[in-house]
């Protein structure tokens, strides 16, 4: 199966917005996925971005990109300022993992996250083999991962629910790509190697 | 450094007899403006960049005149063929803002009306009335909108006023090392700096010129001070330390530290050959800046007038206008759903940084502007 840019979660996340939304996504790297939505769906985007080579690469590339630190809030941006609020891949390098989630419905009607599920089964049978999991989800290594969190798709649920949050819809791919098609939880936590979800806060 | 200087530069000098009107009701019957251009306009006059100058600065941005090999421009490291201001694609505006003293009308210009230098009449000029005086040289020069009005420090505070001003004539500005208005403390700066040329003796109520002299210390000390705050406290502390001139204390007045020496150098330097009266003005557009003012101190109110593509630059060194005094830009841009990036650049260089070169921070300027379409 093929996939723009070779990233899965973008054709998912990218069938979730609509043209002209605004669209902010945190730790947008070069700006790829904006780059991509701007082109698309003809939405209005914006990146934040810490790194400094990623500043760079993402004003090459055209993207508005606002340097700033997750992990010290979204104070810049307004209440309900975007339609649509974008962490791919990045939850689980963030500490402050409540206060990541509260921030982006604050600043936006909804968020849609993608994040390493650890309960994959390649990455559990590693952990039984007595490695770490380095694949194509998880591609580092320990010593040089910026991962800070190791959660799976159930743990992160639960969170949800603690926090009040409503899961609109929910995507699990596996280390392919492919949508993982069951329908118990159980397995999905065991099959799925990439999870991505749209949420909202209770109406 | 990357690219090359753009050369042999010349100045040039344009008089308008339209009144200018100012804000603080003065009126200026007719003025100068002395201006520099490097690179080619095109054909159809899109292609211009303003690059507006802070407190100090002046026309000559860059390249060096043939009669002054080491007279460099201010900015010369960020303009010429290769460089971020490309003058392979882009043609540059340079000018000396009114009240200035490096050949646009100010205070130590002929009054024409007297035949004496203006001096204390000079009328006080705010960041708009420049903004509007180079306006007019734009029209002067048949450039519509300007591809891109850019500066830093007091400078970057003439871009946004453009950006606020006249909407339709930027398609992108460039803010580095501004603030949207002056905190307490910066002013409290400034106010001292004023002080000290207010109350030098050589001052005459702002009229030294016909007294055949200049109020130097009061002059030196404000330029002291000021540099204080253009620098970071670790660069001064890595680059002086409290390194003596000589091994050990005098225990005398003198010159003792290596600051010391380093500072009073810089005092004299500038003393010897800006304006007293240019400083006070400068310093006074300074402290006036506030257009939020317009909407009650509203910024967002004020940012929804704009229509330009933004690019804000602040340095985590810098705590004269400091990356939280930036970031009030960017909340306010944001708040109206305006293109704009914001890079925190980290050089230890205090404000001053802005006219520093770096590969990071010239990169995020050069980036901003190769994506520009003339």
């Amino acid at each position: 199966m093929t996939h723009t840019l070779g990233r899965p979660d973008f054709d998912l996340i990218a069938g979730w917005i609509e043209p002209g939304h605004r669209v902010l996504d945190l730790g947008c790297g070069d700006g790829t996925l904006l780059k991509h939505l701007i082109e698309t769906r003809g939405v209005q985007g914006w990146g934040v971005e810490i790194d400094d080579a990623n500043i760079l690469a993402a004003i090459r590339n055209g993207i508005n990109v606002i340097q700033g630190n997750l992990e010290k809030g979204l104070d810049e941006f307004a209440d309900q300022a975007f339609d649509h609020v974008v962490l791919s891949r990045t939850l689980q390098t963030v500490r402050h993992t409540e206060g990541i989630l509260r921030e982006m419905l604050r600043v936006g009607r909804e968020a849609v996250v993608s994040f390493p599920n650890f309960a994959y089964w390649k990455n559990l049978r590693s952990v039984l083999d007595g490695r770490m999991p380095v694949s194509e989800d998880l591609p580092y290594q320990w010593y040089d991962s910026p991962n800070v969190r190791f959660f799976t798709l159930l743990d992160f649920e639960d969170l949800c629910a603690q926090m009040g949050l409503i899961v609109r819809e929910r995507h699990v791919l596996d280390e392919d790509g492919n949508l993982v098609d069951r329908t118990e939880n159980r397995d999905v936590n065991f099959l799925g190697s990439l999870a991505v979800y749209r949420l909202t806060r209770a109406r | 450094m990357s690219g090359q200087s753009v050369g042999v530069v010349e100045s040039q000098r344009a008089h308008f007899d339209q009144p200018l009107h100012l804000r603080s009701g003065g009126v200026l019957p007719a003025y100068d403006l002395v201006y520099e251009t490097y690179g080619t306009l095109n054909a159809a006059k899109s292609n211009a960049i303003l690059v507006c100058h802070a407190l100090s600065g002046h026309h000559h941005v860059a390249g060096h005149y043939a009669d002054q090999p080491d007279n460099i421009g201010w900015w010369d490291n960020i303009v010429g063929p290769g460089r971020p201001l490309d003058t392979d694609r882009f043609f540059i505006v340079g000018l000396n803002n009114l009240g200035g003293c490096h050949g646009s009308t100010g205070p130590s210009t002929l009054n024409p009306a007297t035949g004496k230098p203006w001096g204390a009449d000079f009328p006080i000029v705010a960041v708009n009335d420049w903004v509007h005086a180079q306006a007019r040289l734009a029209d002067r020069l048949g450039i519509d909108s300007w591809a891109a009005v850019m500066g830093g420090s007091l400078g970057g505070m003439q871009a946004l006023r453009w950006s606020i001003t006249f909407p339709q004539r930027v398609r992108n500005a460039i803010v580095i090392a501004a603030a949207p208005k002056l905190s307490a403390q910066n002013i409290a700066f400034n106010d001292v700096a004023r002080q000290a040329i207010l109350t030098d003796p050589d001052f005459h109520g702002g009229n030294y010129y016909e007294h055949n002299t200049r109020p130097v210390r009061g002059l030196r000390l404000a330029r002291m001070l000021g540099h204080i705050t253009y620098l970071s406290d670790d660069q001064m502390g890595e680059k002086f330390g409290r390194e003596l001139r000589n091994s050990s204390f005098a225990f005398d007045f003198d010159v003792e530290f290596e600051v010391e020496s380093y500072l009073r150098y810089q005092g004299d330097k500038f003393a010897g050959y800006f304006d007293a009266n240019t400083y006070l003005l400068m310093t006074k557009a300074l402290d006036y800046f506030d257009p939020s003012r317009e909407d009650n101190g509203n910024l967002t109110a004020t940012m929804a007038r704009t229509r330009a593509n933004f690019l804000i630059v602040s340095f985590a060194t810098d705590w004269r206008f400091s990356p939280a005094r930036s970031k009030e830009i960017v909340a306010a841009l944001l708040a109206n759903g305006r293109n704009v990036s914001y890079a925190d650049i980290n050089l230890n260089f205090g404000h001053d940084s802005f006219l520093m070169e770096d590969a990071h921070y010239h990169g995020v300027v050069g980036a901003f502007l190769r994506n520009i379409k003339p």
